[in-house]
């Protein structure tokens, strides 16, 4: 098992909400997947400026002056905002693979949640209310989100192997399901010179569709592949910079609900991860088809 | 009418008061509000009370029901009336997937439409459709009849026993061992009295329904495929 949630916002007005309403998501699929947690949020795509997300084990030592030391490399003012054992520097977006490099360089035990303009994603161990009170999700703000509670089966608990994970620069992936031939794609995606870091299988599904798309392919494209070349159960929902898409195998045994209004497009896992949206009882509600992939977009 | 508020008493409280029913009959309607899409709702009740829910239900909603009449004015979650016994179970809105899964008798009824499953490994129970169902419905089914009004998804009726399956629309597959078979005068009568207890007297006549059922062909081993063994 694991719980899924996301939330799409048609309705403007509803953003300085985005993170209380995707955190009351959350926690309520916490009996879904009690092991860890974290949450794919996207605002402030406009300002000209990238954001890497960063996370450390041991946040004291690496953040003590990690925005000095990055403007001192790049030689560009950075902005740094701390949240427990994650960090978001942020800096003009033509200093990205600069920012990237100095990174590698200064801090190499750190790790990288996430690249882009508008995305920041947080993800720790615990219990999901434990995890969204650490990194303060519900005052978060935005144009839209995803979320992820893990019920871990096919490695272990820790804090890179909870969901979402990157896929690309302002694209991430969460997982309900498991991928069975995991291990035999992991080996081809190294000689395709695509690392994975951990034993986790969703992270192989993540950095199928990060090689798809350097080989060319559209996300859309890279979704629909995978349902030739995973093998086993998924809903996977992808985040992108303007929406997010939702793809479930042939077989469509992880559950999925869908339900739209003219302020949000909402997924959950349950339709109890929805209820209390404004205006649930008169939203369209829907399965998404097996084996179809589908987008929603600003 | 007892009026039972699930977000003010709990999943626990309500089902222990139901169960208690049993073999009682001076409360026979109940009325539950606020699912909220919670798990079990109802599910484990005998006894020949009518019980609506306010709203739309999570897991196993009405799941083994005996003798009751259950109403979900909402839409269910997986595994509505699973295994059930006996007694009706009635949704407004749509149900997900395996809804009536191995039920062994009993009525249910889907005003919108069925996911995935639907009827899977069904045991007698009679289902009825008004709108479509998805893939891999009534997979291994062994008797009862299941209704559709709308279309059916892919692989209809894999490894079917002797239920019957009864489509108006289109059938996007039929599964192994699953072929279209004759519209007899029996047939017709039942389909008849089917369509009148799921309430869509008025949305079909027997007549638009195709018939599919089991090539027995599965029944026994092929001796000739002994080589792929």
């Amino acid at each position: 098992m694991c719980g899924i949630v996301g939330l799409f916002l048609k309705d403007k007005s509803l953003e300085p909400k985005l993170g209380a309403m995707l955190t009351d998501m959350l926690i309520t699929m916490t009996d879904r997947g009690p092991d860890s947690a974290g949450i794919a949020i996207y605002g402030g795509a406009e300002d000209g400026l990238t954001k890497i997300t960063v996370q450390s084990a041991n946040p004291d030592r690496d953040f003590a002056t990690l925005d000095q030391d990055l403007k001192e490399a790049i030689g560009k003012p950075v902005a740094m905002k701390i949240k427990s054992t994650h960090a978001v520097l942020e800096f003009p977006a033509d200093q990205t693979e600069a920012a990237r490099s100095a990174l590698a360089h200064l801090r190499p035990d750190m790790k990288v949640m996430s690249v882009g303009d508008s995305l920041e994603i947080y993800k720790e161990v615990g219990l999901p209310k434990d995890v969204a009170k650490r990194f303060d999700l519900s005052k978060m703000t935005g144009t839209h989100g995803i979320g992820h509670t893990r019920m871990a089966t096919e490695s272990a608990v820790t804090t890179l192997g909870a969901h979402p994970f990157s896929t690309g620069s302002d694209q991430c992936l969460v997982h309900n399901g498991s991928l069975s031939n995991h291990n035999s794609l992991r080996r081809q995606l190294a000689h395709e010179g695509i690392r994975t870091e951990t034993q986790n299988d969703t992270e192989v599904g993540a950095a199928y569709i990060t090689w798809r798309m350097r080989e060319g392919a559209t996300l859309g494209e890279a979704l629909e592949s995978s349902l030739d070349d995973l093998d086993g159960f998924f809903t996977f929902v992808v985040g992108t910079k303007d929406g997010f898409g939702v793809v479930r195998d042939p077989i469509a045994c992880k559950p999925a609900v869908m339900a739209e209004t003219d302020q949000y497009v909402a997924f959950g896992s349950e339709y109890r991860a929805l209820v209390n949206l404004p205006g649930i009882e008169d939203a369209r509600v829907w399965e998404p088809e097996p084996a179809t992939v589908y987008f929603w977009n600003h | 009418m007892q009026k039972f508020d699930l977000a003010a008493d709990g999943l626990r409280q309500l089902n222990a008061t139901l169960h208690s029913l049993k073999g009682k009959t001076n409360m026979t309607a109940w009325e539950i509000v606020n699912p909220k899409g919670a798990h079990a709702i109802a599910a484990g009740v005998d006894a020949p009370v009518e019980i609506t829910v306010r709203g739309s239900t999570g897991y196993y909603c009405a799941g083994m029901n005996k003798q009751a009449t259950i109403r979900i004015k909402g839409s269910a979650g997986p595994g509505v009336a699973e295994n059930m016994m006996s007694g009706t179970v009635i949704i407004d809105g749509n149900a997900s997937q395996y809804a009536g899964a191995t039920g062994r008798g009993g009525l249910l009824v889907i005003k919108g439409n069925a996911s995935s499953r639907c009827g899977v490994s069904m045991k007698g129970i009679d289902i009825v459709v008004h709108g479509n169902i998805g893939h891999m419905s009534a997979f291994m089914a062994q008797s009862g009849n299941l209704v559709v009004l709308g279309d059916a998804g892919d692989a209809l009726g894999d490894s079917l026993y002797e239920a019957r399956l009864f489509v108006r629309g289109s059938v996007k597959s039929l599964g192994a061992d699953c072929i279209e078979k004759e519209m007899r005068p029996e047939h017709l009568a039942l389909l008849a009295e089917l369509l009148k207890r799921g309430e869509a007297d008025g949305k079909a006549k027997p007549e638009e329904f195709k018939r599919y059922g089991s090539a027995r062909k599965l029944y026994n081993f092929n001796i000739d495929n002994a080589a792929a063994y």
